[in-house]
């Protein structure tokens, strides 16, 4: 039994298909990549599976429980928790009380929600920021926040919108490590990325979104050689840096 | 040493201070505009809970003190229950009515919640000035009853006991708001305020904490009600659910600071005097004169200090340690090489 399974999801805004009957599911514990060139539905997908938005058809399960059209709260409460292609830190806070808004939600008490902030600021090496407010960070250290605020609801599963997207290579290289970490600490792991680089070494398999379907379900390296991923958005020059 | 202590001191010197003032002060007038300002000064902080820290801007408040001042006064005109119970049944029936306008109304986003509250309030005072049972528009005069005693909630004689229950009810409200910071619901409140999507996305069921906020704060709004009705002896439409009362109690809080402790309290200590004294030194000189320079004050805080009176605070105490910092620098590096050469 799969963690994770979506089974003919759809999402029409007016006449327009953004995401059309995409069935997948995500294994516990695995790193799973979620691909597709510009305007796939791959943000879509995510607002879809964490009640942002209600899907036009189709079901989600997670943990074999139906989640379909469950608000974002209680999405996050039963276990899935998400970051934010465009991040969304809460300006006016310090980043300790980003963490603490994400911690509370196992621990009701301020102290013991402090603590486990705090541990997980030392995981996601924010520790030395603490006090900072969070609208002083890079946008690294926004994506990391959002990161590590979405961790401190302590999740069973974790979406992340494109957490590398205007990272420089150290701070990809920070943030890689940081995912693997994750991994080993048992999270599972949905990662929608643009940067090729990183998802193909990282993920366990790469699910292909374009126009809103589910092209290609494989490992990295048949997901590189698939002609209909070629075709539909890595191109000539993926190929030839190949 | 004595510097470091001094917020503490200060703290102390103030609460002397507003132990004795009616003794210090007997003077009528002064008392009285020392009385608006505690009164302010919780309406102020009411409002803060939802238009401050949870960001859900209400122009509606005069609700709530309304049918605070209105359900006690009926209860007492009618029935002879004491206002002190009248105060509890006020609050209960602006916490009722604040979850029926909150829970349609918290789905609009931004501005539109403002607007909303708007309409409520009209609602509101068009309704009493139509219901016949309530005084209509002429309103409603208390009884007077001599004797000041506490259980009457009038006293006639000497001013003082309002300015010692209105006191109480300011160091309440504040315990109430400071509890709200010091716990999960304020920094759930904040994270709503900053990003409601976001604040969902961490699990935060943002209705009913919008919700939770609305009813406290209606709650206290209404019972400053009754107490103004108490202390006025006269109810009415035009005094107590006017749309400009509701904008004085989001003005106290966004002058002073929303989102903070202080912020209203200060904002009431400066703008009520304010308004009372313009008042009173140019209203019977050229009419509508002090409402033009209650006016402009407004204006020059908001484009001056548009993070109300207690940004400026802050900032102020952000230099000092600004400057501590430069001052201990030189001195604690010193300190620590003279540490490694005595090894």
């Amino acid at each position: 039994m799969a963690l994770f399974e979506v089974h003919g999801l759809t999402k029409t805004f007016g006449g327009l298909a953004a995401n059309r009957d995409i069935t997948m599911r995500v294994e516990q514990g695995e790193i799973l990549g979620l691909i597709g060139p510009n305007g796939a539905g791959k943000t879509t997908f995510f607002n879809c599976v964490t009640g942002f938005y209600p899907p036009s058809a189709g079901s989600v399960r997670f943990q074999d429980q139906e989640i379909t059209g469950w608000p974002p709260e209680r999405v996050c409460q039963a276990g899935i928790a998400r970051t934010f292609q465009i991040v969304r830190v809460l300006g006016d806070l310090t980043v300790l009380e980003n963490v603490m808004i994400g911690a509370f939600l196992r621990h009701p008490r301020v102290p013991d929600a402090r603590r486990k902030a705090l541990a997980v600021l030392e995981l996601t090496g924010l520790a030395d920021r603490q006090d900072q407010m969070a609208r002083n960070l890079t946008i690294a250290g926004k994506k990391r926040l959002e990161l590590a605020r979405a961790l401190a609801t302590e999740p069973t599963l974790l979406f992340l919108d494109e957490a590398m997207a205007g990272l420089n290579p150290s701070e990809i290289h920070a943030a890689v490590a940081i995912v693997r970490r994750l991994q080993e600490q048992g999270i599972t792991i949905v990662m929608v990325e643009h940067v090729m680089k990183v998802v193909m070494p990282l993920a366990d398999r790469i699910v292909v979104l374009d126009s809103g379907q589910v092209i290609a379900d494989d490992v990295p390296e048949r997901i590189a050689a698939n002609e209909r991923v070629i075709e539909a958005y890595l191109g000539e020059k993926y190929r030839a840096a190949s | 040493m004595l510097r470091n202590r001094l917020p503490q001191l200060a703290l102390v010197a103030l609460v002397l201070f507003l132990l004795v003032f009616p003794t210090l002060f007997p003077e009528p007038f002064l008392l009285r505009t020392m009385i608006l300002v505690l009164l302010w000064s919780v309406l102020g902080l009411a409002w803060n809970i939802i238009g401050g820290y949870a960001g859900q801007v209400s122009f509606g408040h005069a609700i709530f003190f309304g049918l605070g001042a209105y359900t006690s006064t009926l209860l007492l005109n009618n029935w002879g229950i004491s206002p002190w119970l009248g105060m509890l049944g006020g609050a209960l029936v602006a916490v009722i009515v604040s979850a029926i306008i909150g829970w349609p109304s918290f789905r609009l986003a931004g501005h539109y919640f403002a607007i909303a509250t708007i309409a409520a309030g009209e609602i509101f005072a068009v309704l009493f000035r139509n219901l016949k049972w309530a005084g209509g528009a002429v309103g409603l005069y208390l009884p007077i009853v001599r004797g000041d005693r506490l259980v009457d909630f009038q006293f006639n004689e000497s001013k003082a006991m309002y300015y010692y229950i209105v006191l109480g009810m300011l160091v309440a409200t504040a315990l109430v708001t400071y509890w709200i910071e010091r716990t999960r619901m304020g920094y759930y409140l904040k994270a709503i305020r900053e990003d409601p999507d976001a604040a969902r996305s961490l699990g935060i069921n943002v209705t009913r904490y919008k919700l939770y906020a609305m009813v406290i704060s209606a709650a206290l709004a209404a019972m400053a009600g009754t107490f103004y009705a108490q202390f006025v002896l006269y109810v009415s439409p035009k005094t107590v659910f006017p749309l400009a009362l509701s904008i004085q109690m989001a003005l106290v809080a966004i002058l002073g600071g929303t989102g903070t402790l202080a912020g209203p309290i200060i904002g009431a200590a400066v703008l009520i005097p304010m308004a009372e004294y313009t008042r009173v030194y140019l209203a019977g000189r050229v009419g509508g004169l002090h409402l033009v320079v209650y006016g402009l004050l407004i204006v020059l805080i908001s484009i001056y200090q548009p993070g109300g009176l207690m940004a400026l605070l802050r900032n102020w105490q952000h230099r000092r340690r600004q400057r501590k910092l430069a001052q201990a620098a030189p001195v604690t590096a010193p300190a620590g090489g003279m540490g490694d050469g005595s090894v």
